[in-house]
């Protein structure tokens, strides 16, 4: 008879809690469909960096952190996606600088847009991350060494870095993150919908079960 | 007999429900940092030290009956009630968080939920905590007697 009490309440707590999971989870992917729908400006800021066409149907927002280690390691995957997929993905990206100090290469990253060379920039930042932002010993000073390669003038990207508008910008993409919940980088919403379980996979079916939505017709 | 039946039977219930509370606190605390990804502050580590174990230690103690397991859980759910209580009071403001131990990381003091517009996440622990020790407590009393 103990027993039989022990093991059902043992169910029972582990019933409440799975589906007690995915009942939270469908709550927030619906709370967020409706912000997509009411508020699109959340997701996609005038000031947001953009790759891919206008007419595209999938919007992929991606929250990144310049010094985030998956954030690099997802940037390849994304790009074969969007390759793969032409025409259809509009890739636009938001600032979540979670790391300590990491919003000094977000401004690097924007003054370098002003010279045209943000993806670039963002490509060698990604490649040469794990010299200048380790855990233990980050070395942001290290970056400047590595700049050259996406061919920005430095004196430049150090004049211009220091514009206080890009404080204002991580500032607000800092706060739709927040209205987001957007608490790990990197953080996808693919036409508003939360990746729901984080991996490589999850993010390459989320986005094609967006696009067979979007393009019924291939 | 049939008195020292009931006795230890209402004994069982009570360090069942014991478990319960423990095992209730801690799914409910996975779901914070899991489900709904509330980043667990240095305090709640400590406490969740405290609190976890007990699920396993209180759920041996059930089968077969044994009276010890009251020893070895209150050192535990002690030292997690004080934490819980020192966690409360920081996160009420009573004590200034200047001297909270967690500098870096998430603040001690980050208001996420507020259930039924008092409850958050250290009262809620605080209080799982006293429910434990009071039957721990209650438990003790009826074996020295």
């Amino acid at each position: 008879m103990k027993y039989v009490i022990f093991g059902i309440s043992c169910l029972i707590l582990g019933l409440v809690f799975v589906f007690g999971s995915s009942y939270y989870k469908e709550q927030q992917v619906e709370k967020l469909g409706f912000l997509a729908q009411e508020n699109v400006e959340i997701f996609v800021r005038d000031h947001a960096q953009t790759m891919g066409s206008d007419d595209a149907k999938v919007y992929l927002v991606e929250f990144m952190d310049p010094a985030c280690e998956t954030c690099a390691a997802f940037a390849p995957l994304v790009k074969q996606i969007m390759d793969s997929n032409p025409g259809k993905i509009k890739l636009v990206l938001r600032y979540a600088p979670f790391h300590d100090g990491a919003e000094y290469f977000v401004k690097i990253l924007e003054a370098a847009k002003k010279q045209g060379k943000y993806w670039e920039t963002l490509d060698v930042m990604y490649r040469s991350q794990q010299y200048w932002a380790s855990h233990h010993n980050p070395q942001p000073q290290l970056i400047w060494r590595f700049l050259p390669m996406a061919g920005l003038d430095l004196e430049k990207i150090k004049a211009d870095m220091n514009d206080p508008s890009y404080t204002k910008l991580i500032e607000q993409d800092l706060a739709d993150a927040k209205t987001l919940n957007v608490r790990k980088t990197p953080g996808y919403f693919v036409n508003g919908k939360p990746l729901q379980t984080f991996g490589h996979q999850q993010l390459i079916e989320l986005i094609q079960s967006e696009i067979r939505e979007s393009y019924p017709n291939g | 007999m049939l008195q020292l039946d009931k006795t230890s039977n209402v004994n069982w219930m009570i360090l069942f429900l014991c478990w319960f509370v423990a095992g209730i606190s801690t799914l409910g605390s996975l779901f914070f940092s899991n489900v709904m990804e509330f980043a667990p502050c240095i305090l709640c580590w400590y406490q969740r030290i405290c609190l976890f174990p007990l699920v396993l230690i209180l759920a041996v103690g059930l089968f077969p009956f044994d009276k010890n397991v009251v020893k070895f859980a209150l050192p535990l759910s002690l030292a997690g009630w004080f934490l819980s209580f020192y966690h409360s009071l920081l996160y009420a403001g009573i004590i200034p968080e200047s001297i909270q131990p967690c500098s870096q990381g998430v603040s001690c003091t980050e208001e996420y939920i507020e259930l039924f517009g008092i409850l958050s996440i250290p009262m809620l622990s605080l209080l799982s905590f006293s429910v434990i020790i009071t039957l721990l407590f209650i438990l003790k009393r009826r074996f020295s007697k």
